[in-house]
């Protein structure tokens, strides 16, 4: 017999057509934005250039998980596993490029 | 208009989850390291090149790769739209949603040829320099996956044109959904890091 373990199993309602089309949206205004921010001479030369790209890529990266992949509507669990493995990558990718001193150059 | 929940009751597994669901969530988790890897090595050696060579920043054609960054991104769009058309078991939509998905993931794949021979055209190859190798190995395993995503997206509609997709088969279109929506993400990031970012 399965033996159940305290899993927080409960899932919202997914959202419908048209608050997805209205996320699409807004990713795509935010691409414009990001490639806009590219071209405009006086912020690619100043410092919130970087953070400011990394930023509307993050919370493009959120969205899509949020909404479309449904981490904000199902369980809890599927989330831990995915941000288990998203904080690992990131561990990684800090300690690779701060040991090849890639931040400092 | 919200759907209805279709996988809220507690399945006879020891999490209460449907496992194949689990799975696939810490498949996705463990893809994270993988492209987390590929990406921090373009980025260590992206500028290692020998004297003389082309750097990959110096030839990349934005606006290009923002039409095809959007592309994707839209895919991603009709891929949910694919999955919100089985759950209330429209057939006829799941189909059309999930051949625009394929369809704009071969665009997505065709551009992707496209750039590839215009940098190896400028003496950009995979064996020109480190650099070269990281990128192409970076975006080739990019544009692998997109290509398995493909395969899968086609599948699942020719699966649903011969009747053998039903309503109980959602999470097979979800599954497929998750892993389709994750190459878009590893892509926002891409494009982010990789192009936008000297």
């Amino acid at each position: 017999m399965t033996e159940r373990t305290d899993v927080d199993t409960h899932e919202r309602a997914h959202p419908g057509p048209r608050e997805y089309v209205k996320i699409a949206v807004i990713l795509a205004v935010i691409t414009a934005i990001e490639v806009a921010i590219f071209y405009i001479e006086f912020i690619k030369d100043s410092a919130a250039f970087v953070p400011t790209l990394l930023l509307l890529s993050a919370i493009k990266f959120g969205m899509v998980v949020l909404w479309f992949m449904h981490l904000r509507f199902d369980s809890r669990l599927f989330g831990r596993l995915f941000v288990a493995g998203l904080a690992l990558a990131l561990s990684l990718f800090i300690v690779v490029l701060l040991t090849f001193g890639v931040f400092f150059k | 208009m919200a759907a209805e929940p279709h996988t809220a009751e507690h399945l006879p597994t020891a999490t209460g989850l449907d496992n194949r669901k689990l799975a696939m969530w810490t498949f996705l988790g463990s893809e994270c390291l993988f492209f987390g890897a590929l990406i921090s090595t373009f980025l260590l050696y992206r500028k290692n090149v020998p004297e003389g060579e082309i750097i990959p920043s110096e030839i990349y054609d934005i606006p290009y790769t923002s039409v095809s960054s959007f592309v994707l991104l839209m895919s991603s769009l009709t891929m949910v739209l694919a999955l919100a058309a089985i759950q209330r078991g429209d057939h006829r939509q799941l189909r059309i949603w999930l051949v625009c998905t394929a369809a704009l993931g071969m665009v997505f794949i065709s551009g992707q040829v496209f750039e590839f021979t215009e940098f190896i055209e400028h003496g950009f190859t995979i064996r020109s320099s480190v650099a070269g190798s990281a990128f192409f190995l970076l975006t080739g395993f990019h544009g692998a996956h997109v290509t398995v995503g493909i395969l899968m997206l086609l599948t699942l509609a020719m699966l649903s044109s011969t009747g053998r997709l039903t309503q109980e088969h959602t999470l097979r279109v979800e599954m497929i959904g998750l892993y389709w929506h994750f190459v878009d993400i590893v892509w926002i990031v891409i494009f982010t890091l990789v192009y936008l970012i000297p």
